[in-house]
């Protein structure tokens, strides 16, 4: 249930912008997600279709993910090498003081507003 | 076709989450409050050293409990009868604390009066590990029978902890249990932890815990600047 979680945080942080710009209802959201974030992409949709419905802001919105491939740097010799594939063990020099550089992301990229639903102009802006 | 209005947000899903955190801890520290967030797996003894723990520092502090936990209120009843004030928070099915629900248990449980609340979060070695509860320092208890790669397996949970506790030593002969191992393991994830031995059925370690503990709380409250640079 690690996911619904995540979703929860999600929509409230998108329900906050949205709010602070005026707007009734948005389409879709935009996701950056690492490749090691330790989030299953399949079970957020799921848990983000379950929550979304019960927004009316966010009722049917699309959540769209983008995967950031994950990368990790040797400290020993500088090699920069994917993750996934070989671990926290340097492949070229066999160390294992490394750390990732990407990867670990969860950033809220965007959100595409409903044209219909922009509410009365905003007072700033 | 009619014009998609973007906005761009370029946050982090856990922005929100540390910024209420900030201001917990902020809140905290102004009320003289200090809040350990304490996790482990389930099963690990979480509840028997807090027992422990309340036995050997409530004579110093006035102790508040939060138990968090999915369903039932056994463990806010086992540490009732220690005569610290406990609460017990339901996390709805959700595997973790965040800082709002924090928040809310601490009004819950009246914390106004209390020196140590101490947060036994859900029983999790991976989502709590994600969600700042707001608490000046993280604890996390890992048992000898779940083995020493442990730190390998739930790299995050060991980073963001402050002080491991290895519970259950006195169970070391029957299991392939290396302690030396273990704590390398976790200072490679975290060089920064403390790693403290312990058995809290039999009260064995329990010593050098209670002295970081006791210096932690000291060293919070003396220090005016630690959580100044958030603004409430």
């Amino acid at each position: 249930m690690h996911e619904l979680g995540i979703v929860f945080h999600i929509i409230r942080s998108v329900e906050e912008v949205g709010r602070a710009n005026q707007v009734r209802h948005i389409r879709a959201v935009a996701l950056e997600l690492g490749e090691v974030s330790g989030v299953v992409e399949e079970y957020l949709q799921d848990c983000w279709k379950w929550a979304a419905a019960r927004s009316a802001m966010l009722d049917g919105a699309q959540l769209k993910v983008r995967t950031i491939p994950a990368r990790t740097v040797c400290e020993a010799c500088g090699e920069v090498y994917p993750t996934v594939q070989y671990g926290r063990q340097c492949p070229a020099c066999k160390s294992e003081q490394t750390h990732l550089v990407q990867g670990n992301e969860m950033m809220i990229q965007e959100i595409e507003v409903d044209p219909e639903s922009e509410a009365v102009p905003a007072a700033d802006e | 076709m009619d014009e998609v209005k973007v906005l761009q947000v370029k946050q982090s899903v856990f922005a929100a989450n540390d910024r209420q955190a900030d201001q917990l801890r902020a809140q905290l520290k102004k009320k003289g409050i200090f809040l350990l967030n304490l996790m482990s797996s389930p099963g690990s003894g979480k509840t028997t050293t807090l027992k422990r723990t309340i036995e050997m520092l409530g004579g110093e502090f006035r102790i508040g409990v939060m138990e968090a936990d999915i369903d039932s209120d056994v463990d806010a009843r086992a540490i009732a009868v220690t005569g610290a004030k406990a609460i017990q928070l339901h996390t709805g099915g959700m595997c973790h604390l965040d800082a709002e629900m924090t928040r809310q248990g601490l009004e819950g449980l009246d914390a106004d009066d209390v020196e140590l609340a101490i947060l036994e979060n859900v029983g999790n070695l991976v989502c709590p590990a994600e969600f700042d509860t707001g608490a000046v320092k993280n604890a996390m208890i890992l048992s000898v029978p779940e083995g020493h790669d442990k730190p390998l397996k739930y790299p995050l949970m060991f980073s963001v902890c402050d002080v491991v506790l290895v519970n259950k030593m006195d169970v070391m002969p029957y299991f392939d249990f290396d302690f030396d191992q273990c704590r390398a393991y976790v200072q490679m994830r975290n060089p920064n932890a403390v790693v403290i031995p312990i058995c809290a059925r039999t009260g064995e370690g329990m010593g050098p815990w209670i002295e970081w503990l006791r210096s932690q709380i000291l060293a919070w409250r003396a220090d005016d600047f630690a959580t100044e640079k958030v603004e409430v």
